[in-house]
């Protein structure tokens, strides 16, 4: 039997970041909390098998994600299957001016982003499919790396480069999108600069 | 290294996933390239907001939950 407060000692602290992950991936607070819940009793049975000196915030993430896909995935009868637009790199700081000679000032780029309500950039990464969406809660928000990311989702590491990647530019279009509904980013088609 | 090159591997370089000789290529485009660099540091820039603008405050019922369940003394 694992050890109650060798377990409590190492891995509650990751609870609020798991609990981050899991509302973007249920998008819903009841399940969300479902979710790390059965995460926590899953590793706690499980934390004898856990090898001393390995990743243990990988491990619950790792058990975080099947414990996803198994059961709340489930529930949806139709996953994505979505393929996304090909978007080109630096989407956003193109758009937002940056690149141009006569462009904003260097911060102003930055700004827009700050000026961005929280619920929009949370709305903008849950909008992702649901593959690409993992990916880059993982590597974005938890700074895990490319290899962690391949076994935490048991997928090989070039694709999670091209989650990663794919599902990085899609967001940088929603949160331009955004942007634009604010009006602190130019339309489409506007010439920027000032 | 161009420009493109350069922005062809922007989120490998950040991820410090490239090998120490890409990696110093690129480090040298962006000391000699302004825009290229500010648009490195803006991915950068990016990132840190959806950091910070994604975090969540775990409720306190859930941790006790869980603490209880795990068969713990309320964690505070």
């Amino acid at each position: 039997m694992a050890d109650p407060a060798t377990f409590a000692d190492q891995a509650m602290p990751f609870m609020s970041a798991l609990y981050a992950a899991a509302l973007r991936m249920t998008r819903n607070p009841s399940d969300a909390e479902d979710l790390v819940q059965e995460t926590y009793l899953r590793a706690y049975r499980g934390f004898e098998g856990f090898r001393e000196g390995t990743n243990l915030k990988a491990w619950l993430y790792k058990i975080l994600t099947n414990t996803f896909i198994n059961q709340y995935r489930a529930k949806k009868r139709r996953p994505d299957q979505v393929d996304l637009d090909d978007v080109e790199e630096f989407y956003l700081f193109r758009r937002l001016g940056g690149l141009e000679a006569a462009g904003a000032t260097r911060t102003a780029e930055s700004e827009v982003l700050d000026a961005l309500p929280d619920d929009e950039v949370k709305q903008a990464l849950e909008a992702l499919p649901e593959q690409f969406r993992m990916a880059v809660i993982l590597a974005d928000i938890e700074g895990f790396s490319y290899k962690e990311i391949a076994e935490i989702l048991d997928v090989p590491i070039g694709t999670v480069m091209s989650r990663i990647h794919r599902g990085r530019k899609q967001l940088q279009k929603r949160l331009f999108d955004f942007a634009q509904e604010r009006n602190l980013a130019p339309r489409v088609g506007s010439t920027t600069g000032s | 290294m161009d420009c493109e090159q350069a922005i062809h591997r922007v989120y490998e370089y950040l991820d410090g996933e490239l090998t120490m000789w890409r990696r110093r290529a690129i480090t040298r485009h962006l000391d000699e390239c302004p825009p290229c660099a500010d648009g490195f540091v803006f991915e950068v820039e990016l990132r840190r907001v959806i950091v910070s603008k994604c975090h969540e405050e775990v409720p306190p019922e859930l941790k006790a939950k869980i603490a209880k369940a795990l068969g713990l003394d309320s964690v505070s």
